[in-house]
């Protein structure tokens, strides 16, 4: 288990990407796709830590320290994860306004009528 | 400033894109974004031209040296999709302002042209870097800016179809992001020329294998491989029209673009189709995508649906050129993504001017359209005939190289699919030629005018181009030849 926050990364993954599949709710999929790229950010930042180093910061007595590349890294993927948590609940909110429902099933029960 | 180029390309968009917020009227910011890819356009004339005489242009950002600081390196597959995409985002952006009047409620029209050309940004960004990250930041940009534009749609399911593109294009970008961070743990560089140099040594690791697979399923979702295409009929279908024919001439083709460069130049051949049985996988997949696809597309009821399937089955044509890994086999490949780009667009902004007089794209709305829209028609007709690969236009070009292709590596089965493919092209395509030139007219619909001429000319345009393309192969083949001996590494 020396590696256990690699196997938290894949638990979390595939919990996200198992709500995402699973629920009809549009909300709850949203959730489930912000647990799925949550499980990357741990990924980046797991595998920037060097044993022993402490935060990359240049001051007297540290030699050892941490990737801060891949730290950079994620925080833009943070923000990509925002826009798109955000994009993600604004057309859910359109959603709502336009077909009364945020249920998959309701709302693909309601296009097949109209075809 | 020349110099400058690689940089430009992407910078200038990217900043027109919030400056359009400063002019108000809807007619001012259409002209500046015109004028916007228009200058992107050239742009990529010259990085074409200079690539072709001098070789490969290398940038580095800000004067930081790969692999440390990003790099932008434009190779003749780099400038060519860089030509496809401005080339077709100048031509479509001429016919929006007709098209949005009916489409895009007056005060949204501003965020239109942001959306648009952030987008456009995002894919020449794409297309232009050479660090593996950037990739995904471009495609992110290109991609959230492309959900907004289709759920700027008329008809509420435009944006289901948003939601459901942004739920699978956002969970492609993470596998792809899941892989960069893989190959960045086993080698420490994110450049993509470093990179290559660096995986062979650990190529053999179970991580690098994973890495690959992420970064191809990925993609795979982004351009929309059969099975993983369901995104794509309805996010096309009702999108606004103009949305559509820049989408379905450039997104799917940047991500056929990242497909080979991650496993041509990333990975390197050897690796991606020896540990894999990749060709196999490739190959059953793409004929598979042009069977379904074709099948489908035959009994669309609409016909942007129409077309959309039959997007998916052009891609399988461009996955068998991918999958049968020789240079002639690339070749068909570029080429088909060139030409797939000129025949959908024009068909697509078509449908456009359709839309833009009958409101509709149902296949019933489209009786006796032969006579009352000629112009349009024809050309719908002419990209239907490419699409199908009938001699003298673009399809057959591609076609043509793709069959030599498959017969050079022996596999006559594979030719003779190919044909039966096209075959079921012309069975979708004759259902449109049915309803416009030998149903009558609808009644009430005598007053149908042919679309304004600000939509039919650059329809024109890119139809001309279907047919000076199909006669004229010389620019096509010759940058498509370069492009594919490069990814091989063989000097023309």
């Amino acid at each position: 288990m020396g590696h256990y926050n690699y196997w938290i990364v894949v638990v979390l993954m595939m919990i996200g990407f198992y709500i995402v599949i699973a629920h009809g709710n549009l909300i709850k999929k949203i959730i489930g796709l912000g647990i799925f790229q949550t499980s990357v950010f741990i990924l980046y930042i797991s595998m920037a830590n060097v044993e022993g180093g402490t935060a990359p910061i240049l001051a007297e007595g540290i030699s050892r320290y941490s990737n801060p590349l891949p730290h950079v890294l994620i925080l833009t993927a943070i923000v990509v994860g925002i826009a798109t948590t955000a994009l993600g609940l604004a057309l859910a909110i359109r959603i709502k306004q336009a077909y009364g429902t945020i249920e998959e099933e309701e709302i693909q029960k309601k296009d097949n009528l109209d075809c | 400033m020349l110099a400058h180029l690689p940089v430009l390309q992407v910078i200038v968009p990217l900043l027109a894109a919030p400056l359009c917020l400063f002019l108000t009227r809807s007619r001012l910011v259409w002209v500046f974004a015109l004028a916007v890819s228009a200058l992107a356009f050239l742009i990529s004339c010259l990085l074409l031209q200079q690539v072709m005489s001098s070789g490969t242009i290398i940038y580095e950002l800000g004067g930081w040296e790969a692999p440390w600081g990003i790099e932008y390196r434009i190779d003749p597959l780099n400038a060519l999709l860089l030509l496809i995409i401005t080339g077709i985002s100048t031509i479509v952006l001429l016919a929006a302002h007709t098209s949005i009047q009916q489409e895009i409620p007056e005060e949204r029209h501003t965020f239109f042209y942001i959306l648009y050309l952030l987008s456009l940004a995002g894919m020449l960004g794409i297309v232009a870097t050479g660090d593996a990250f950037n990739v995904f930041v471009f495609l992110e940009i290109s991609s959230l800016s492309g959900y907004a534009l289709i759920a700027l749609g008329k008809d509420r399911r435009a944006l289901w179809a948003a939601y459901q593109y942004l739920i699978m294009g956002t969970i492609g970008a993470t596998f792809i992001l899941i892989g960069i961070g893989l190959m960045y743990q086993m080698t420490g560089t994110l450049n993509m020329e470093d990179l290559s140099k660096r995986l062979p040594e650990v190529e053999h690791t179970r991580t690098v294998f994973t890495a690959y697979a992420f970064i191809i399923v990925g993609i795979c979702l982004k351009l929309a491989l059969f099975p993983l295409h369901l995104w794509l009929p309805n996010a096309y279908a009702y999108a606004p029209s103009i949305v559509t024919a820049f989408f379905a001439a450039t997104a799917t083709k940047v991500a056929i673009y990242l497909l080979i460069r991650f496993t041509f130049s990333v990975f390197g051949l050897t690796f991606s189709f020896t540990a894999l049985p990749l060709q196999i996988l490739f190959l059953t997949l793409g004929l598979l995508g042009i069977f379904a696809a074709s099948t489908a597309a035959i009994y669309q009821k609409n016909v942007k649906h129409l077309f959309a399937y039959s997007s998916i089955a052009q891609i399988g044509y461009m996955i068998v050129g991918f999958s049968v890994s020789t240079t002639t086999g690339l070749m068909a490949t570029l080429l088909h993504l060139f030409n797939h780009a000129l025949m959908k667009s024009a068909l697509f902004l078509a449908l456009a001017a359709v839309v833009y007089r009958i409101g509709s794209v149902q296949l019933s709305q489209f009786h006796g359209l032969g006579r009352q829209m000629p112009f349009t028609m024809a050309a719908i007709v002419i990209g239907g005939l490419s699409l199908i690969g009938v001699p003298l236009t673009v399809g057959f070009v591609s076609k043509w190289y793709l069959i030599m292709a498959v017969i050079e590596n022996g596999w006559w089965p594979v030719a003779v699919l190919i044909l039966l493919g096209s075959l079921l092209a012309v069975v979708y395509v004759w259902r449109l030629v049915e309803a416009a030139y030998f149903k009558p007219p609808l009644p009430g619909r005598d007053t149908i005018k042919e679309a304004p001429l600000s939509l039919l000319i650059p329809v024109w345009i890119l139809v001309i181009a279907n047919i000076y393309f199909g006669i004229d192969t010389r620019l096509s083949v010759q940058v498509t030849q370069a492009a594919s001996m490069s990814l091989f590494g063989v000097s023309p």
